[in-house]
Formats: structure tokens, sequence, C-alpha cells
């Protein structure tokens, strides 16, 4: 019972804390696409995947006190930060989740800035596109960011990274 | 001429009880619409097991269909044509990508999607550019169209414009929805004055804006759609069907992947079971064939999955409470979860929480879920408002999500037979029925 709850609070608690709520989209939607096993249905939004589920899922984890929400102030903005609470950690403990892959490339995209996430997400998502032409869907669909050929490079070499980590100890995922 | 610009000898019409007449005019749509693949939409309700809630909610995803691309069409032909704002080379194209939004959904699709791990928008995309009458007519338009069709659909085509007609926060597809699904519930909510916002309706660069006159219109449709989400699309009754629903899947499911011999061998799940369904399997799945399972399935020697099938077939539903999730409730739902398995009911099956949640209309946060586009105001002097910035009614509800849980369980179940009496007693004081 609440197993998929469950593997949304053993990602933030791998990761230690994720600061913003864009951050966490796009970190648990490339998750997903490297076949670890997150059940939110992500659609394409104005900006990149989107999972409304995925959103109710942290509203409802706040609401258990499984995860405590931040509001930090930033430079014209709010910024929300997400960590897992003392109950949260024994409501995990009933749950048999661990994904030493998975620890390690949350704690590596968690490194990573949104926009350079938002990039990788988005090459992701257009995975079976060419290059040239995601890159084409980038500069049109994301022409406000201004992305540059030279990031959305760095952008297919941090996924190949990725693909190896999470390689690392499933066997069933290819590199 | 060419075949994207062929019209029908005489316009043809479609009687419509929310449009009153559906008028179709181009060879293109008229040769989509006899399609096997859209034709497939009338075997899927729209609003799946809503009928067991509201009796008249049988209409179909080919009704609501039809209507989008009515409205659609009356945008562009009534309201854009001529604006320089608008490219009229996108007429055939909205009208296509109207018509053919919903192409991928399957049947019962909210559960359907979540046991079997599907995406209706992916199913849409193959429709669009797989072997299939859909794409043969499409392809004939132009090799590339079926591509900008289905990108439109899938809201990454280059014109937003174009997108924002179909997926926007006042778009043809909810204005369509809303009205259709009012009028087959019987409900009162989900009127508005459509004619009106069509009239107000405006092209821009990224998006439709609505002249600043039309903003009681606009700030009765967001009412109108709060009203129809919680009245309607998440009613509890409607939710239990839904969770009875997931649960038969679930189990059908369980039991072929642990060698269960059914008497009514389930062939037309065999590929979903497996997680490898091709398009020709999932375009033969509707309402109608899932049905005729679940009556099959009400003989079989399993009793959860015999039992769960009675229940949905002669709306034997599940009860519910109200379940805030907090740590103490958890900590009695894994109580329950105990008592159940005690009872010898299998809390997997028949103890379920399940959540709805809808932000009524959203507005623009910098840096932070700038996912949805809000809707804009277009003033006199020619200046763009956010909608919420000049209208207090939406302002009073803007970002606020509404989230309710609720936790179902077959009452009958916890009341009948001679066994574990005393268990059973423990479950309905802690589910407070007595």
């Amino acid at each position: 019972m609440f197993k998929d709850h469950a593997k949304i609070i053993n990602a933030i608690s791998a990761a230690g804390e994720i600061a913003g709520r864009k951050k966490l989209q796009k970190i648990i939607y490339i998750a997903k696409k490297l076949s670890f096993p997150f059940q939110e249905k992500f659609t394409f939004h104005f900006y990149g995947p989107y999972s409304e589920e995925l959103t109710l899922r942290i509203e409802e984890l706040c609401n258990m006190g499984y995860l405590n929400e931040v509001k930090e102030k930033k430079a014209g903005y709010y910024q929300y930060c997400y960590s897992i609470t003392g109950p949260g950690e024994d409501f995990l403990s009933m749950h048999d989740l661990d994904m030493p892959a998975l620890k390690n490339c949350l704690l590596d995209m968690n490194g990573q800035n949104a926009r350079f996430l938002e990039l990788v997400s988005t090459v992701l998502y257009f995975d079976t596109l060419e290059k040239e032409e995601v890159a084409e869907k980038i500069f049109t669909l994301k022409s406000k960011q201004k992305y540059t050929h030279e990031e959305i490079d760095e952008a297919y070499e941090y996924i190949r990274q990725l693909r190896e980590k999470a390689a690392a100890d499933q066997p069933n995922i290819q590199g | 001429m060419g075949y994207s610009a062929e019209k029908l000898s005489e316009e043809k019409v479609f009687k419509d009880p929310v449009h009153r007449y559906v008028h179709v005019r181009d060879r293109v749509i008229w040769d989509l619409i006899g399609t096997r693949e859209f034709q497939r939409l009338r075997r899927i309700r729209q609003l799946g097991t809503t009928f067991l809630t509201f009796h008249g909610a049988e209409h179909s995803r080919l009704n609501h269909s039809l209507g989008v691309y009515e409205i659609v069409r009356r945008i562009i032909d009534d309201f854009f044509a001529g604006r320089p704002e608008w490219d009229g080379q996108e007429r055939l194209l909205s009208l296509c990508a109207a018509l053919l939004h919903d192409l991928g959904h399957g049947p019962f699709s909210h559960s359907f999607e979540k046991v079997f791990d599907l995406d209706h928008e992916h199913f849409t995309r193959q429709i669009i550019l797989g072997d299939t009458e859909v794409n043969r007519v499409l392809s004939k338009v132009d090799t590339l169209f079926p591509k900008m069709v289905a990108e439109v659909i899938a809201k990454t085509y280059e014109n937003k414009l174009v997108v924002s007609l179909i997926s926007s926060q006042i778009d043809a597809d909810r204005m369509d929805y809303l009205q259709r699904d009012a009028y087959f519930t019987g409900v009162s909510y989900g009127h508005f004055d459509m004619e009106r916002i069509l009239r107000v309706m405006r092209p821009r660069e990224d998006q439709v804006v609505i002249k600043h006159s039309g903003m009681h219109a606009v700030e009765d449709y967001i009412m109108s759609r709060y009203q129809m989400y919680w009245q309607v699309y998440f009613h509890p009754v409607t939710r239990s069907a839904e969770v009875i629903l997931t649960k038969i899947l679930h189990r059908a499911k369980r039991l072929y992947e642990s060698g269960y011999q059914f008497k009514h061998e389930p062939r037309h799940f065999y590929s979903l079971f497996a997680g490898d369904v091709s398009l020709e399997d999932y375009l033969k799945m509707d309402e109608s064939m899932m049905l005729y399972y679940f009556q099959m399935w009400e003989e079989e020697s399993d009793p959860i999955l015999s039992d769960l099938c009675d229940r949905f077939v002669n709306r034997k539903l599940f009860k519910y409470t109200e379940f805030h999730p907090s740590n103490d409730q958890m900590n009695k739902l894994m109580e329950l979860n105990s008592l159940f398995k005690k009872a010898g009911i299998d809390p997997e099956y028949y103890l379920v929480v399940d959540s709805s949640s809808d932000l009524p209309y959203d507005f623009y946060r910098p840096g932070e879920e700038e996912e949805r586009l809000p809707i804009h105001l277009l003033k006199n002097n020619g200046d763009i408002r956010e909608l919420s910035r000049e209208s207090e009614i939406v302002d009073a509800i803007s970002g606020k999500r509404r989230t309710d849980h609720k936790l179902y369980f077959p009452e009958d179940l916890l009341r009948e037979g001679p066994s574990k009496r005393n268990i059973k007693r423990q479950i309905r004081k802690l589910l407070e029925l007595e």
C-alpha cells in the first residue's frame, strides 16, 4: 500500500534535499526515462515534461507529514525545498526499495541546476527523434531559454553518463 | 485543386445536442470521420464509469471529438479568418488536430492506463503516424502532414497559437466537454456563455487572448469548470466504480501471471498482461469488449475476480469514508489493513485510498511551476493582463489546489457471515460504521 508514494520519498531521501518544484519534476522524469520504476504520468506542457500526478503525490506526502516543504524567497520568486521527515523515514523503512544505482543518479542530478535538467528532460522527451531534429525542437519550443548547441551536446553526454550509472547495478537497463 | 483544399459538393451536418449542428465541408475531415480508428471512439464513453452515477452519461468520445472540431472550426472560420495574426494555412491542421485529439484513448482509460502502464497520448501518435486509415487520409494532404497533426496534439508544434486552441486553460476541448458532460449527466452546472467567449477571442502570436469586455463570461466558464470537477468528475460513487474496475484489471493480470486457468480465456488481454501491446491489439480494445469479459469473469472460480466483476456489472459498489492523509490516519490504515487480513478479506483489493485533485485556474509563477499558460485579457489600449490580476473572483481561486481523499471498502462483507464477527466489528468501529 502506498508503494508509489514510498518511491518518491525514497528518491528525495536519496537525493538529500531537492530545491525547487521544477527540479523535482525533472529529476523524477529523467529517472523514469532511465527505466527506474516511477509510475507518475508525464505529458509535455508548455515548458517541458510535467506530471500532475507527481504534484498531487508530493502534496499528499507533505500532508501525511512524511515530507517537509520549505518555501524560500529567491530573487523575484519563491522556491520550495523538499526533504524527508522522521515519520517519513519510518514509513520508508516499511518498504524494501533499495536501489543503489538510483541513488547515484539522483545525487548526480541534484548537483545540476534546474535549467540544465529542463534541457536534459526535453532531450529525453524527444528521444525518438534524430539529434538535429531534437535541437531544432529545443530552439523552437524553448526559444526563451536560449540554449546553445554546446549545451545540447552536454545534455546528450550527460544522459550517456547517467545511463551508465543506472546500468551499473541493474543489468536489465541498457547502458 | 489539391486534396487539402477539396470541399464536399454539399455541406454535411451532424445533429448535435450541444452545438445543434456540426458542419463539415472539408473532404479531409469527412474522410477522417469515416475511418475505422475514429469510429472506434463510438465504443468508448467520454466519462468512463460516470454512467454508474449519472445514468445519462453514456455519450462517447466520438461525440466529444466532433464537438471540439466544431468549436475550433467556428473560432477559425467565424472569428479568426482574415485577421493578420492568424495564418490561414494552419486552418486544416487545426481542424484535424481538434477532431483527432482523443483518438488514442482506450476503454475506461483512467484505470486501463494505470494498470497496464499505458499512455493514450502515445497511442494517439501511433494511430496518426502508423499503418492506419487515419494516416492514409492525412498523408494524402502531404507526407509531413500526419507528423504535424501529431505535434499539435502533443503540444510540441512550433505555432503555439494553434496548440492553444485545443490545449490551454480556455480551449475548445474544455469548452466542449464541460457543456456536453453537463448535458448528458443532466446536472445544472457546466453551463456558460460560449457564444460570448468565442466572440471575444483574439489570435496573438503565442496564444488566444480574450477581449477584456468578455471577462465575466470567462469567470463564469472557470466557475462552471470548478463545479463540474467536484460535482461530476470527482463524484465519490464514480470513483468507487473506478476503484473496483482498477482492481478487476489488477486481479486478472495477477491471475494470468500466476498461471491461473481462466474458464473464459482473456485472449484480448494477453499482450496487455505481457506489457507488449501492439497498435493492432490496442485498437481492438473497447468498452463493449471489456464489459463482455467482466460478465464472463463473474463465473470464474477465483472468488476475488468473480466478486469484483459482479460488483461492477451489477453496481454493488464499495462504500467510502473521508480520509485525510496524516500520520495518525496512516497508522489507522495500517491497523485496518491488518484487521482485513485477519477477517479473510484481502486488503489489496478491498481497502483502497483514492485521491482526486484539481487546480481550477493557475497563473504564471516565475522560476517555478511555469507549466500552465494563463488566460490573458486584451485591454482596449492593447495591453495584455493576466486574468487573475483583473478578476477578483478568479483571483480568489487561482493557484489553489483542492484535493479530496476517500477510503473505499465493501461494507456488505464487513456485516455478513457468522465468521470473524469480532474482527469485523472492530473494523466497523474503526471505520465509524457503528
